[in-house]
């Protein structure tokens, strides 16, 4: 494959120039980078919403905003983080750039499928954007019926951004099936495929079966508060929990949306920082397709104590368990990879590890809530926040940045400093337990979830969250600095930094246009590393 | 019974709490064990194989049957008791034993208020006897709250569109929280209310007296105890400052400006109209959200909340 390698071709970044080159590129990796952009801007407001909220929270009682103003926040904080961040995060950043490139190919399937699904990002970012102009929304993520058909707050407009934005979701999972199955590297046979490709593969058809329902869902309510159709509000002889059951028949499966290509990136890194071969491949593999079958028969877990029946509960707590156990073989096999490798603590591994610690504690609090008594004492506490916080940002964006960090010299050709970035994931780390465990116990002594104000008993505990954040965001701060530094002073990356064995390795960083001179040939296993003796060029 | 609180929960105060908390610490327990295995592994095999220099071949070891059955098995039985556990106790929580006491629970933005048999209301305050099971039939006037007793390990969506059934029974005399665990809005954290567990004869007594009569109370005195009890306070204030509706203080005598233009002047008249039939004046600047209080508040209530308004000068 060496012959992928010359030196001197010119990279994606460089060719063609020009703004409009950019805005309209059919080229995956360009698409990837915009999307990139996207997703860190959303980050980080969705960050700036977090800190507030937290700092507001430092004492009981109105300090910094208005109880009108806190309700907001959090509800902002959450969409944005779901909707804008952490939905497109993993496959339309990091996916849309590294897909082909591990398949050997060229581009995705579809390329103006996927510049379009872009731009339908855009634009449902800016109907976002022109919610939080126009009274910003107040009910929460969740949109909950009757409240988010009485209240005055801009309901309309940021639902129909999560309804626009569903469908760049879709496109995105449609255009990633398509490629999967079409575009793979002569000799690259479905077990010979990098397990970040199956996660990717299982996260589409998620996305392409579940999101038509969220759309059908936010269209509902949007006609209920402009028309009056009577189909969530009791007052017009609706059934506000019929709007429970239909969002969370979207947005439980969405919840795999997010940490499913997350644990594929968690494959590739512990592998290859291991240099060791995948322990359990199959499994792996087909643990994210058992979760995501099953993901869309757990949504009741949500309302236990919404007054469904309790066999409905009974079904839904059983299944709840059921979803969980693959997530823990996953956990396993990641563990027992590392057994007789070769383990090198570079910042992505880091990450890779910090995953794993937090996933863990995400999974394991989630039997908590699956079990049904103990479910009706948290549910709605902050117990729920910590374990989702554990998961999507313990898991997801640990993954997420792990990827980031993994990648990075492939899309910019550079290295970011090392130092700084293992100094910085270590104040991630601690920031994250700090802020997010003392939520755990706020939860299980009885604090519930929305609250502006509280009772003074919990206030030891939210002043320590308060000051986790604050390391949090110092974390995170050194990240962008150190991350940009590197683009304009970091080090030339060579084509493999990590010695990793995928296609994506062995083409230039950043790569050419076109990604491969030819169309490469598989001949051995994404994670052969007991067969294949791999160089390492920094 | 666990009465003291531990770690994680607050002390238990009800026939069930003490059955919740065995089976959370089963599960804190299983967790702990699992997580120091799984870290207490990555700590040991990070420091073990750590990379010194290059790297080389490794293992191609990517299977062992009796490993991988072994970790989905015992995990699978772990979960399977775990369901079987919190569902028995869910079914218990559900099941009401036909001797309960039944209150009638509103909630409604942002208060409790609760109904007696035999004939009482009270807000925000729950009075019940200790050693009897009391069933709460509960539901919401305009958006979903939910009842949550943490002390009680009890909680329950209420509904505006069908009543939600619960009960509990309580096991020590004392004053514990209740919030509304259901984002409902600007006041949703002021939703509180306490719940007071009193001895059997402590409870005959109160009814007796019949709460919220005011006897031996002079009216602005008893307009003040209304002002507290019947969450008047959540929305209106008594120093001036405007909150989610106008403060109290300085109104009466005065005239009001109105949202639909016009102003009206505020006398006995106005201000019984606002309590019984809040939407019919609406004041300028504010929403129109306040609740009537038609059906929970007698005459008598109502003139001395009156008292106490025109008491509040300026
Ligand atoms: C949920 C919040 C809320 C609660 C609880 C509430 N009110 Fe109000 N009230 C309002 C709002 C908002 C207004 C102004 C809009 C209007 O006129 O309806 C108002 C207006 C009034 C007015 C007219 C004031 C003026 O300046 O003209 C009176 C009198 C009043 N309320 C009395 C009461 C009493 C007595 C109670 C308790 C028994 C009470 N309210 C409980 C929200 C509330
Ligand atoms: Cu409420």
């Amino acid at each position: 494959m060496n012959n992928n390698e010359t030196a001197n071709s010119i990279s994606f970044l460089s060719e063609p120039k020009g703004l409009k080159s950019w805005l309209f590129t059919l080229d995956h990796k360009r698409i990837g980078i915009l999307y990139l952009g996207g997703i860190m801007f959303s980050f980080i407001l969705g960050g700036v919403f977090a800190m507030l909220i937290r700092l507001e929270l430092l004492r009981p009682g109105p300090d910094l905003v208005s109880a009108d103003t806190y309700n907001q926040l959090f509800t902002l904080h959450g969409a944005v983080m779901i909707f804008l961040f952490i939905i497109p995060g993993v496959p339309a950043a990091l996916g849309n750039f590294v897909l082909p490139l591990m398949l050997g190919a060229k581009d995705v399937a579809f390329p103006r499928l996927n510049l379009a699904s872009w731009y339908i990002y855009v634009v449902g970012a800016a109907f976002a954007l022109y919610s939080l102009h126009s009274g910003a929304v107040d009910t929460g993520w969740t949109f909950y019926t009757p409240y988010s058909v009485q209240t005055q707050t801009s309901v309309v407009s940021m639902t129909l951004a999560a309804f626009i934005l569903g469908f760049s979701s879709i496109f995105t999972g449609l255009n990633f099936i398509v490629t999967i199955h079409k575009l793979r590297a002569p000799g690259q046979t479905w077990f010979k495929l990098p397990l970040f490709v199956w996660a990717l593969y299982a996260t589409a058809i998620i996305q392409v079966l579940a999101t038509p329902v969220l759309g059908i869902t936010l269209l509902l309510l949007i006609l209920e508060r402009l028309f009056g159709i009577g189909i969530f509000d009791p007052a017009m002889g609706g059934d506000p929990v019929l709007y429970q059951h239909f969002f969370w028949f979207y947005s439980h499966p969405a919840v795999y949306i997010m940490i499913l290509p997350g644990m594929g990136i968690i494959s590739e890194l512990i592998s290859v920082f291991s240099h060791k071969k995948i322990f359990g491949y199959k499994a792996i593999a087909f643990s994210s397709f058992g979760i995501a079958l099953v993901s869309f028969l757990v949504w009741g877990h949500h309302m236990f104590v919404s007054g469904q029946s309790e066999i409905a509960a009974m079904i839904f707590s059983f299944l709840t368990f059921l979803v969980g156990i693959p997530s823990g073989i996953k956990v396993f096999n990641w563990l027992s990879t590392m057994y007789k490798g070769s383990i090198s603590l570079e910042t992505p591994m880091l990450y890779a590890l910090s995953f794993l610690v937090l996933f863990t504690i995400g999974g394991l609090t989630g039997i908590f809530l699956g079990a049904l008594s103990v479910d009706v004492h948290l549910h709605d506490t902050y117990f729920v926040v910590a374990h989702f916080h554990y998961v999507m940002m313990g898991g997801t964006v640990m993954a997420f940045l792990g990827g980031l960090h993994y990648w990075w010299p492939k899309m910019f050709g550079k290295l970011y400093s090392s130092l700084w970035s293992k100094i910085s994931v270590a104040l991630i780390f601690i920031g994250f337990n700090v802020t997010f465990f003392s939520q755990f116990i706020l939860g299980t002594k009885g604090m519930p979830r929305r609250y502006y104000n509280y009772l003074d008993q919990f206030q030891p505990l939210h002043a320590f969250s308060t000051v986790g954040s604050w390391i949090l965001g110092l974390g995170f701060l050194i990240m962008f600095v150190y991350l940009i530094h590197s683009l304009f002073r970091g080090r030339r990356s060579g084509p493999n930094p990590w010695g990793a064995l995928t296609f994506e390795w062995t083409t230039p960083s950043p790569p050419p246009t076109y990604n491969f001179k030819e169309t490469p040939r598989l001949t051995h296993g994404p994670y052969d590393f007991d067969k294949i003796a791999v160089e390492e060029t920094k | 019974m666990d009465t003291t609180g531990t770690l994680f929960m607050p002390p238990g105060q009800s026939t069930l709490s003490g059955e919740v908390d065995s089976l959370f610490y089963f599960i804190f327990y299983m967790s702990v064990f699992f997580f120091v295995l799984i870290v207490a592994g990555t700590i040991i095999f990070v420091y073990r194989y750590r990379r010194r220099g290059k790297a080389g071949l490794t293992s191609g070891v990517s299977h062992n049957t009796t490993l991988e059955v072994t970790w989905t098995v015992i995990p699978l039985i772990l979960v399977l008791i775990i369901f079987v556990w919190g569902f028995k106790t869910y079914m218990r929580m559900n099941v009401v034993p036909k001797d309960a006491i039944e209150i009638k629970v509103t909630g409604q933005k942002w208060f409790w208020s609760f109904d007696y048999p035999e004939g009482a209301t009270t807000v925000n305050e729950l009075v019940v006897p200790v050693d009897k099971p009391i069933k709460l039939l509960m539901s919401s006037k305009d958006v979903i709250h939910s009842f949550f007793v943490p002390a009680f390990r009890m909680k329950m969506d209420v509904l505006p569109n069908r009543y939600t059934i619960t009960w509990f029974e309580a096991i020590g005399a004392g004053n514990y929280d209740l919030l509304c665990a259901e984002y409902c809005g600007k006041g949703h954290s002021e939703m509180l209310g306490k719940v007071k567990v009193v001895s059997d004869r402590e409870y005959a007594e109160w009814l007796e007296k019949g709460p919220g009569t005011g006897e031996g109370l002079n009216p602005v005195d008893f307009g003040a105890q209304l002002y507290k009890s019947k969450a008047c306070f959540t929305c209106h204030s008594v120093d001036g400052t405007p909150n989610i509706g106008p403060s109290f203080k300085g109104v009466y005598g005065h005239k009001a400006s109105l949202e639909k233009g016009g102003e009206t002047a505020v006398d006995e008249n106005y201000l019984r109209e606002s309590i019984l039939d809040p939407q019919a004046k609406i004041v300028a600047g504010y929403q129109p959200v306040m609740p009537t209080y038609q059906g929970v508040l007698k005459d008598k209530q109502i003139d001395a909340l009156i008292a106490y308004i025109k008491s509040l000068k300026e």
